[in-house]
């Protein structure tokens, strides 16, 4: 049944400001993002009303990354504790890497003794870049995360774009090798990492090699575009992914890539992405 | 090479936008955004008693506030980077003819003109200091000052009368206002408007104050890096190249903003 007469029916969604009334219907329990005045639900955050049966929510647009099981994140190493890392991830509370979580390089597969934990600072140091999944979630809401897998661990050269957590789509997969030359890692909690496409995979290396060779300029001119463009779709609030930023490289190439960021070839440039994805969905 | 992250080149500014007289109550004021970092100044003439030692000039007052930046400067945070930015701006405008003094004096050794400059940081996104003296010189350039004329009776008492014209005014000549380029050395090289980002990368930055002509008025050497002295001279060229461009730029903006009149639709804070 609708909240409010007034509430969209159907699959559009019901955005609030604060301050708007949610329902006037007191049968309804308060969730996150609204209070009760007057008799009246009133949200507290701008965002999308959520309603689970008989409980009312507003999720809000702007907010920190709430950590799901199975999400892609990349986050910063903060410190090194005793078995374990802090990485910093967007989130309200750090998140951790346990020392039983990670994958020794050389892709040993063995349980860790006391000498790896003195050489934990070996692996991975304080300012270090990672990719990884989330493998639980604590009490507390802290998040648990694990790279026990060859295609995470530690990211050398790139670009680091940091956007809301909300702007990035969930998908089947975060990895994505654009055809213009460089790959990608969508984060969910919205930090979005560019890098120049590996040429052979090394399997081997078991993610803790980095390469610091020169990027020749053909692929670092290629990130900076992508960097520009999803900066470009952030300020218009559009939903990241593989194929938005696809389109949106396409549109730009007419520009020259530090033009990309002027108000005007920034709208005119997503609002060319923005009729290419409506053209194929519809 | 030369290509930053973000696409520019090393002495490519970020998109800037200058507004002027956005501050009603002010003589002058102006606005600048520079990619992310937003500064507004406002320039308030007051009469007071020239300085002891310069009794026919006025002079100008430099206060920074960046408590509206993040909770971290509001209050005794931010009075450090204040006071840093203030003394900068003392001193690129020590030079003598930067602005012209004598021209804001209306009785030797009893009154002259004492101009405030407010700078208010409402957004740091790298290279505060070359939005804020790009800032300086467009509100000076918009500021207008009220004639005063000084009447003397027959006892000798001096009376100062202002003219009833609203719109008659002095206005300052700011061909020799200088402009602050920063530069910052990322590895080999020294780039010009640095982001937050490129500032987290560099050790040691220089910087120089450009007038129009291409003078160097002033140099400072921030940061806690060294710089090669080689490199130094490499960067003062650079950064008298790049002042004139924007000297140039930033007047025809100026000029162009003038040349719309009292109706030119402002923009201020909402757009």
């Amino acid at each position: 049944a609708p909240l409010d007469s007034s509430a969209p029916r159907g699959g559009e969604k019901h955005l609030v400001a604060p301050g708007d009334t949610i329902t006037t219907d007191t049968g309804y329990m308060r969730g996150h993002g609204t209070y009760v005045e007057d008799d009246k639900l009133i949200a507290s955050v701008a965002g999308v009303v959520e309603r689970v049966n008989k409980l009312v929510c507003v999720r809000a647009l702007k907010a920190r990354y709430n950590g799901e099981i199975g999400d892609i994140v990349v986050g910063r190493i903060t410190e090194v504790q005793q078995k374990r890392w802090k990485v910093e991830t967007n989130s309200r509370l750090d998140s951790v890497l346990l020392l039983s979580s990670i994958n020794l390089p050389g892709g040993e597969l063995r349980r860790k003794s006391a000498e790896d934990e003195l050489a934990m600072r070996d692996y991975l140091q304080e300012g270090d870049l990672i990719s990884a999944e989330v493998q639980s979630i604590f009490s507390d809401g802290a998040v648990s995360l694990h790279t026990r897998s060859l295609k995470y661990g530690k990211l050398a050269q790139g670009v680091l774009v940091q956007v809301s957590p909300s702007l990035v789509k969930r998908q089947k997969t975060h990895f994505h090798d654009l055809p213009c030359g460089a790959s990608v890692i969508l984060g969910n909690n919205g930090f979005i990492w560019i890098y120049p496409t590996p040429e052979q995979k090394d399997d081997e290396a078991g993610g803790y090699t980095a390469n610091l060779e020169p990027v020749p300029l053909s692929d670092r001119e290629v990130i900076s575009r992508l960097r520009n463009c999803i900066v470009a779709l952030v300020t218009h609030k559009m939903m990241l992914f593989d194929t938005s930023i696809l389109y949106c490289y396409e549109a730009s190439l007419p520009h020259q890539i530090k033009d990309i960021l002027k108000p005007e070839v920034t709208e005119e440039i997503v609002l060319e992405a923005r009729q290419r994805l409506l053209d194929l969905e519809g | 090479e030369d290509l930053r992250v973000d696409g520019r080149g090393c002495e490519d500014y970020r998109c800037a936008e200058v507004e002027t007289d956005v501050v009603s109550n002010t003589s002058g004021s102006a606005r600048v955004k520079l990619g992310e970092t937003d500064i507004l100044v406002g320039i308030k003439a007051e009469m007071g008693t020239p300085k002891l030692e310069k009794p026919d000039e006025g002079f100008l007052e430099f206060f920074v506030d960046c408590s509206s930046n993040s909770p971290e400067l509001e209050g005794r945070g931010g009075e450090e980077l204040g006071t840093d930015i203030a003394n900068t701006l003392y001193r690129v405008f020590s030079c003598e003819n930067s602005v012209d003094l004598k021209s804001l004096c209306i009785n030797p050794k009893e009154h002259c003109w004492v101009l405030y400059v407010d700078v208010l940081l409402l957004e740091c996104g790298g290279n505060i200091f070359d939005a804020i003296s790009i800032a300086v010189k467009a509100a000076l350039f918009n500021t207008r000052i009220p004639k005063v004329r000084v009447l003397e009776d027959e006892e000798g008492t001096k009376e100062i009368e202002l003219s009833d014209d609203p719109y008659d005014c002095i206005r300052l000549n700011v061909d020799e206002v200088p402009c602050i380029v920063t530069l910052s050395k990322i590895g080999y090289r020294h780039v010009v408007d640095a982001t937050l980002q490129e500032e987290a990368c560099s050790l040691a930055s220089l910087l120089i104050s450009v007038t129009s002509k291409g003078a160097i008025t002033s140099m400072k050497k921030v940061g806690k890096g060294s710089l090669d002295p080689e490199s130094i001279f490499e960067m003062m060229e650079t950064g008298q190249r790049v002042g004139k461009s924007l000297h140039i730029a930033l007047q025809k903006i100026l000029d162009e903003e003038e040349s719309l009149g009292m109706s030119r639709p402002k923009v201020g804070f909402l757009g």
